[in-house]
């Protein structure tokens, strides 16, 4: 179809037709203001920021929803427009408590950085708060409706990209307020944790109930060591709280950062990701080989498996009983480290860097504690890892390189490409195709299960057996192929499912903003990685060959089970409450 | 307990319809009064849309409630034209006399406060509603004659 040509402020510009007045402006690099548009989402024309001015038209119109026409002319700077925006902005503020040197997203909130733009240094209309208590039920996410600006962004991603709609748009006209249903506690309601609502949020409304004071506690704590694990996905990101560009590999000076902050190991969680593979393929083999439930479903994602838990329980026992590796960490932390180097597992303290809120809520689930102590102590988002760093005066990107310590410490490029949806599948058929093959794999790039579509589906060779696997990233993807297992229309092995877009690097924990371009520059660091590293498959880690050799025998042992393995519980959508 | 079978049978009426639940909704609080939180949990269930859909509209529509109301709904006029004819005396007698502000319930859930928009009865302002009956030229006095009347027969039938 041809493209349609119009003019913005007089410059000419040519588009598909469907393209957004803003997203037209942004190719000859006009920035219209929004706060209610955000990339991942349909617009809803809520703050009207966006207003534009076009030639003809009575009315100023939201550049986020209006489509171009062919010889539009539009103007985003007429008084108008300028009286409009400011008067709307004003509007915003007039209820907005203005708190920003102690919110969580002071320097990264739009509206702070639009007002900042707008040059505004007094509102026309005086504050009126709006009501509504904090909301700390939940172990991941806190709510705080008096910041609320009502763009809807985190309604929409609840409803829309994870299916969950736990939060909903209530009341009407100038009371209208986001809410649970009944105002519960979001630990109350089927709420997954998974955080989106966090990465979406323009303001300080949502936030991940935060470790960092713990966290130091245990570190000023002469009795207690304090070890560290990092997720893959952080090594990718955490880059950006410090004015990196998206896509920046710091794994290195990341590791120097957490020795600089004062833990006495640094550890990664690509070394249990590795495990979770040896784990979780002997199981998906054993299934297979046995005719037990299949396809077997992925259980690394903590969000996910709160979805699972609640929405399709009757599909519980699909799903792997491999703990995650957050929790295998914590698990070996205080039995085969803590005997290793002759510490008392109550002394050892456990804290996980990872992208992502749920897995502070899966660190206190009752059950993740087989060791007889809590598998991980506590959990710090990307974002709160980066604040602890700025809190002692730590430049990341001026770091030397660090290397990460032993044996826990070691890992291989199977382990790092879990950040990726689509990881977790890549690394166990590397595995298992050795495995049951017992042929070198030549090519370890298994591009097939890589990308970014919603639901992606391969069919691999196994001397004969033909693997059929799916991956699924974000919940409302899931929802779909869970739907199918249940009508009984999915004849696949293995399906791997991340509760959030793009897998944990697109996490609830992440660095904020978030957009599909940015997930695919962290996705293409960590397939960099990947790539650097001399060992790419899990089964040749030395590390967890190992600790199956002096500790846990051989994978899916007794003693596996015992400390690596969990189980799960079917839960309500809605408590039934009588009145 | 209320019989939340009731919700079950209201929601099958409209299973043939694409967007029942307003409908839905209206019927229930008919019989159940109100819109608590386990109906409108049963009518999530039985028609499987997201309860906090459910509740965004039960708390749009002034006419739906989430909270229990009192036997007789007095709504007054909050609009200009009642307003110039005395319209706030009359709201703060009422309320004097039940002892409750707008939008509250009085304690022997007898009466429930409210204002309204215009009635459309503008020439004989001040006006209020009390459930279905409409009262005009109203004085502060008048109206709690009124209210009081209400309240007689309120209890000879308990």
């Amino acid at each position: 179809m041809a493209n349609i040509n119009l003019t913005i402020d007089g410059i000419p510009v040519s588009v598909p037709q469907g393209t957004t007045v803003l997203e037209a402006a942004e190719k000859v690099n006009i920035k219209i203001p929004r706060l209610c548009y955000h990339p991942d989402l349909p617009p809803v024309s809520a703050c009207r920021l966006c207003v534009v001015d076009i030639k003809g038209d009575r009315l100023l119109r939201t550049a986020c929803s209006w489509k171009c026409q062919d010889g539009m002319e539009v103007s985003t700077r007429t008084p108008h427009v300028r009286d409009a925006r400011k008067m709307a902005l004003e509007l915003l503020l007039s209820r907005h408590p203005m708190l920003c040197t102690e919110c969580v997203r002071n320097g990264s909130c739009e509206l702070q950085e639009i007002a900042n733009q707008f040059g505004i240094r007094e509102i026309s209309f005086k504050y009126n708060e709006r009501k509504g208590d904090k909301d700390y039920s939940s172990a991941a996410v806190v709510r705080d409706p008096s910041k609320c600006i009502l763009c809807r962004r985190c309604v929409q991603t609840c409803e829309l990209v994870q299916s969950v709609s736990a939060i909903g748009m209530e009341g009407r006209g100038y009371d209208v307020w986001v809410d649970t249903p009944f105002n519960e506690g979001l630990n109350d309601i089927a709420c997954v944790a998974c955080g989106q609502c966090i990465d979406r949020c323009p303001v300080g409304a949502l936030y991940e109930n935060s470790h960092i004071n713990q966290v130091w506690v245990a570190l000023d704590d002469p009795k207690k060591h304090v070890i560290v694990q990092t997720a893959p996905a952080v090594r990718v990101a955490i880059g950006e709280e410090f004015g990196m560009p998206p896509g920046g590999l710091v794994t290195n000076q990341m590791v120097a950062a957490l020795r600089r902050i004062g833990f006495d190991k640094v550890f990664d969680t690509d070394f249990t990701a590795d495990l979770t593979i040896m784990e979780e393929g002997h199981e998906l083999l054993g299934r297979i080989k046995e005719g037990g439930t299949l396809p077997l479903l992925t259980s690394c994602s903590p969000g996910w498996v709160n979805f699972i838990e609640h929405f399709y329980p009757s599909l519980l026992p699909h799903v792997s009983s491999c703990k995650s590796p957050q929790q295998m960490f914590g698990a070996l932390a205080k039995t085969y480290y803590a005997e290793k180097e002759g510490i008392n597992p109550e002394d050892i303290y456990v804290v996980s860097i990872m992208p992502c809120t749920a897995k502070k809520q899966e660190a206190g689930r009752s059950e993740m504690s087989s060791s007889g102590y809590q598998d991980v102590d506590a959990v710090l988002t990307t974002r709160e890892a980066a604040v602890m760093m700025k809190q002692v005066g730590i430049e990341l990107p001026q770091l030397d390189d660090d290397e990460y310590d032993e044996p826990l410490g070691i890992s291989t490029g199977a382990g790092v490409i879990f950040g990726a949806t689509g990881g977790v599948m890549e690394a166990a058929l590397r595995t298992v195709y050795e495995v049951v093959t017992e042929k070198k794999l030549e090519n370890v790039d298994i591009k097939v299960v890589r990308g970014i579509q919603g639901i992606r589906e391969a069919e691999i060779d196994l001397n004969g057996t033909k693997v059929k696997a799916a991956v699924a990233h974000g919940l409302a993807n899931a929802r779909e192929l869970m739907d199918k297992i249940v009508k009984g229309e999915a004849d696949y092995h293995f399906i791997e499912i991340m509760a959030c877009p793009g897998g944990c690097l697109g996490g609830g924990g992440q660095p904020i903003p978030t957009s599909e371009e940015i997930r695919k520059k962290r996705a293409e660091a960590i397939y960099k990685a990947d790539k650097g590293l001399s060992m790419r498959k899990s089964h040749e880690n030395p590390a967890v060959l190992q600790l199956y050799k002096e500790f846990l025998g051989e994978p899916n042992s007794h003693k596996a089970h015992e400390l690596l393995h969990t189980h799960y519980k079917g839960k309500e959508i809605y408590k039934h409450k009588v009145a | 307990m209320q019989d939340l079978k009731k919700v079950d049978d209201i929601a099958k009426k409209y299973a043939e319809m694409n967007t029942p639940l307003i409908y839905i909704l209206k019927d229930v609080q008919k019989e159940f009064g109100y819109l608590s939180q386990p109906i409108l949990t049963q009518v999530a269930q039985v028609t499987d849309i997201p309860l906090s859909e459910i509740y965004g509209v039960a708390t749009f529509y002034s006419l739906f409630t989430t909270k229990p109301k009192g036997k007789h709904i007095v709504r007054c006029c909050n609009n200009a034209p009642c307003f110039v004819n005395g319209s706030k005396e009359v709201l703060e007698k009422i309320k004097e006399y039940l002892g409750i502000d707008t939008g509250e319930t009085t304690e022997d859930a007898l009466f429930t406060l409210e204002f309204t928009s215009c009635l459309g009865l503008c020439a004989v302002a001040p006006v209020m509603m009390v459930d279905d009956e409409v009262y005009g030229n109203l004085t502060p006095e008048k109206a709690v004659a009124i209210l009081k009347d209400y309240k007689m027969k309120g209890s000879s039938n308990a």
